[in-house]
């Protein structure tokens, strides 16, 4: 039996590649199993390859695997751009329509199964999805009552004909593959899972649902690769909740709306990717100024400019610290696993209204788009904290119209906030230098004093647990440092390295800004090499980490920006390489 | 009672002498005291430039933002808070050159929020470089030999990005101006209104004399319908747009907020943010 596996199934883009996996995979999650997904996929419609990896196993899996056990072909391309990830174990079910070819160095066998042709007999060669699903279980040994569920789920509205038809279909393919398996019949089979129901789900649907329990009502967004799931999920369930979502003429008006929203006291944020962001930093400047609460979330993708819009890359860090002219203060959090988008987003929003002031969450492609199974959240643990915000009818009337001191000078640098509407409390906001009543001001002394008063806040930031840690060791080898989607391939080699006799610990930096050094700088003190893994070219986590802790002569950078994820044995290779 | 002086502050105005930002805001004063808003439920959300200051210079909510993005600012208030009366203003310059783009969109969008442009023909806080809306052939800081661009024609725009209120006034008539921004107020939906607000020290050639001399009143127009956008697009073409009063109004259409699935009918600022465990596990399911 297979302790974990490794499915691919790819195609021309457009083909219902995507639904194979979906429907695939639902079926696993439902019998227990935990998955971690990850999507091939191009900037267009149709056309162009296309293939979905999916990692199956009884255990938490946050990191697709090197190797495949199995790969499902619907095109000769995806025989000849994914066949090196086979080994002599693996199997090729590849379509008889396209007559394919097995390369000569191709260590897997291939079985070549009449997927579209028996989908055609049963009436309409879309189903070759189906088929192929069977064809998968027969390997598997899976009964197929186990897709009942999922294909009445899917297919239920469109009438039990279809339903039945695609059952079938599922049915044949396991026959068909059967027959030409003979003795290998269920030769995959996966060790058994709990039959626990999980959630199942993309990082970008965790943090939309965060920011629904989080309690925003108010959502502006302009689509772009890959954060435009988040969009989309809002304008499905925020009708519920009475609140509304605009899609914007760009994501300058994305990110100013929201401004204007939360200056209502509505919860409202933005969800973008690197060329967005870019447009939208004036508006973050506004926000750090003007002491407007605002939540942006970056779904990192390959840059510069349009740069690779569906690959993965992680290098938009220096620009959500740094990024907007002046000094702002200014808060980075970094999920890493679909729990933590879940619950870091919620945070976010309290962030941005107890300090007054713009948080980002920074995402990437992988932890954005990979779908993964996920512990069903703790809904006590969903926490709504709103800060120093007056929402009362009690302000004294001033006297002689003077302006409410909406910019007071306090002792941790968070000023009352009151909303407009609120009776006498009239104020002045803008993004002028301006004095405790935000009126412009441009006298030095008060200068300082607002300067000092709004980066005064970052001493204040309320987040739990800025780091994941992972220690066993006092005196370690190698500490590990990343931060989002390379959490389970930095898990997975820890254990690697430590079975093979090395001390590994590892830290997941989850709160990127202000950087938690506290947490951090022991671990690199008690580590003999700091080895920082990250997706980009300039090793720019590396580059925060010694500005903020130091250990700049035991700091390796790890980089890889040609747009896939850091797989595990290749990384084993990669860090080794660099160790020696 | 509410009167204008209530929307008075103690903040002494920037301007120039003479300047026409003067009478934009005195008519904004008016016409709020007018309407009968209290002053805490009105805001004033501004772009950048001399007309960007007006934002402080009313005793109201106030939000300075920043270069030509008053709009999108003003509309996210407005969702946020439908009670509040919403006032967004600016120039030429952020409404017609740097925030075009959302001047057509908020058009389009139909919020119900009143947006006053202080259109002065040239760019003034920055000393005199020309404006989309300075006549070709005007000589500038940076049009030493004339402007070679057409002018940007703001009513036909509206007119023509579905505007379901579109008005032009001046300065000298503030008793004009008063009653449009009073009507803009009143309007369900997005009121646009540009304003002739001469710049006394960069612009010699649109001056008050200027404006006197060419503009022509609507309601001097005889029997001029506001309610027909082809009469509307008509009268303004022939004027070249130097006209006063409603260009035109549609008091039927529904405004973005009235269309929106699900929309709340109260302000969304009162809701209680906690979901329901119930309402939360109902989410989950979607995922199982």
């Amino acid at each position: 039996m297979l302790q974990q596996l490794s499915w691919k199934v790819g195609g021309q883009q457009g083909e219902g590649i995507e639904s194979t996996g979906e429907i695939f995979s639902m079926a696993m999650n439902r019998l227990g199993y935990y998955l971690y997904g990850y999507r091939h996929f191009s900037s267009r419609i149709k056309g162009g390859h296309t293939n979905n990896k999916i990692c199956v196993r009884p255990t938490q899996v946050r990191t697709i695997p090197d190797d495949l056990d199995i790969l499902v072909a619907f095109d000769q391309e995806t025989i000849d751009v994914n066949y090196k990830e086979l080994t002599e174990k693996s199997i090729i079910l590849a379509d008889a329509k396209f007559s394919p070819v097995a390369p000569e160095d191709c260590l897997a066998p291939m079985y070549i199964v009449p997927f579209t042709e028996v989908a055609a007999e049963l009436g309409t060669s879309l189903m070759k999805n189906m088929v192929a699903i069977g064809a998968t279980s027969a390997l598997l040994n899976l009964d197929k009552a186990v897709f009942q569920e999922v294909v009445d789920e899917i297919f239920g509205k469109k009438g039990q004909e279809v339903v039945e038809k695609n059952m079938q279909a599922i049915q044949q393919g396991f026959d068909t593959m059967a027959e030409q398996l003979g003795d290998r019949l269920g030769e995959w089979e996966l060790v058994p899972a709990d039959g626990k129901h999980r959630l199942f789900m993309i990082g970008n649907d965790a943090i939309a649902l965060g920011a629904l329990a989080a309690g925003v009502r108010f959502m502006a967004a302009y689509p772009i690769t890959p954060a435009s799931e988040i969009m989309e999920y809002m304008i499905k369930k925020l009708p519920l909740f009475g609140g509304a979502v605009i899609q914007t003429e760009d994501e300058i008006a994305a990110a100013t709306m929201a401004i204007g929203s939360n200056y209502g006291g509505v919860r409202a944020f933005t969800a973008s990717a690197g060329p967005g962001l870019s447009l939208m930093m004036e508006a973050i400047g506004l926000s750090g100024m003007t002491e407007q609460p605002l939540v942006i979330v970056d779904t990192q993708r390959g840059g510069p400019s349009t740069g690779l819009p569906t690959k993965q890359e992680q290098s938009d860090l220096m620009q959500m610290i740094y990024g907007t002219h002046g000094e702002i203060p200014k808060v980075v959090i970094a999920p890493s696993t679909g729990e933590e988008a879940f619950f870091d987003t919620i945070q976010a929003f309290n962030i941005a209204e107890e300090l007054q002031l713009p948080v980002i969450i920074l995402s990437d492609l992988q932890l954005s788009l990979g779908k993964q199974t996920v512990d069903p959240f703790d809904y006590s643990k969903i926490e709504i904290r709103r800060g120093n915000l007056i929402n009362t009818e009690e302000i004294p009337e001033a006297e002689d119209k003077s302006y409410f001191k909406r910019y007071e000078v306090t002792e941790d640098g968070v000023s009352p906030r009151v909303l407009p509407g609120t009776k006498h409390a009239i104020h002045h906001v803008t993004g002028v230098e301006h004095d405790e009543t935000g009126k412009p001001s441009e006298a030095a002394s008060n200068r300082k004093a607002q300067m000092d008063k709004r980066m005064k806040k970052l001493q204040h930031v309320n987040f739990s647990d800025p780091v994941y840690v992972s220690a066993p060791y006092e005196e370690a080898d190698i500490l590990f440092v990343g931060f989002n989607s390379t959490r389970g391939v930095l898990e997975e080699l820890q254990q690697t390295l430590i079975a093979q006799g090395m001390k590994v610990n590892h830290a997941h930096i989850r709160l990127i800004h202000p950087f938690p050094a506290k947490e951090v700088q022991p671990l690199v003190a008690n580590a003999k090499k700091v080895v920082v893994v990250e997706n980009n070219a300039t090793g720019q986590l590396a580059n925060i980490l010694k500005m903020n802790v130091g250990g700049h002569d035991k700091v390796i950078n790890v980089l890889k920006y040609d747009g896939t994820p850091f797989l595990p044995l290749q990384l084993e290779k990669q860090v080794k390489e660099l160790l020696k | 009672m509410v009167t204008f002086k209530d929307f008075r502050n103690n903040v002494k105005p920037n301007w120039c002498p003479g300047c026409g930002d003067f009478s934009v805001q005195a008519a904004i004063q008016r016409a709020a005291a007018n309407v009968g808003i209290q002053p805490h439920d009105l805001a004033v959300i501004s772009g950048i430039g001399c007309s960007g200051r007006i934002s402080g210079y009313i005793h109201s909510y106030g939000f300075h933002g920043i270069h030509g993005r008053a709009l999108p600012i003003a509309q996210g208030l407005k969702m946020a808070n439908k009670d509040l009366h919403v006032i967004a203003s600016g120039g030429d310059g952020d409404g017609f050159a740097i925030g075009i783009g959302h001047t057509i969109h908020s058009i389009r969008r139909n919020i119900d929020l009143t947006y006053v442009v202080m259109d002065n023909q040239i760019y003034g806080l920055t000393k005199g470089q020309t404006s989309p809306r300075s006549a070709e052939g005007f000589k500038t800081k940076s049009t030493p030999g004339g402007a070679i661009e057409p002018s940007l024609k703001p009513l036909e725009l509206a007119l023509t990005s579905g505007a379901t209120f579109v008005a032009q006034g001046f300065s000298s008539d503030i008793k004009e101006l008063t009653a449009i921004i009073e009507a803009g107020i009143n309007h369900k939906g997005f009121s646009f209104i540009n304003v002739f607000s001469p710049c006394v020290t960069y612009n010699k050639v649109n001056t008050y004399d200027w404006f006197k001399e060419n503009l022509t009143k609507l309601s001097d127009v005889e029997g001029y319908d506001h309610t027909n956008r082809e009469e509307a697009m008509r009268v303004v073409m022939e004027n070249e747009g130097l006209v006063t009063g409603i260009i035109y109004q549609n008091e039927d259409a529904p405004s973005y907020q009235e269309q929106v699935p699900g929309y709340a009918p109260t302000p969304l600022v009162d809701q209680n943010l906690k979901m329901s465990e119930t309402e939360f596990n109902t989410l989950l399911q979607d995922f199982m």
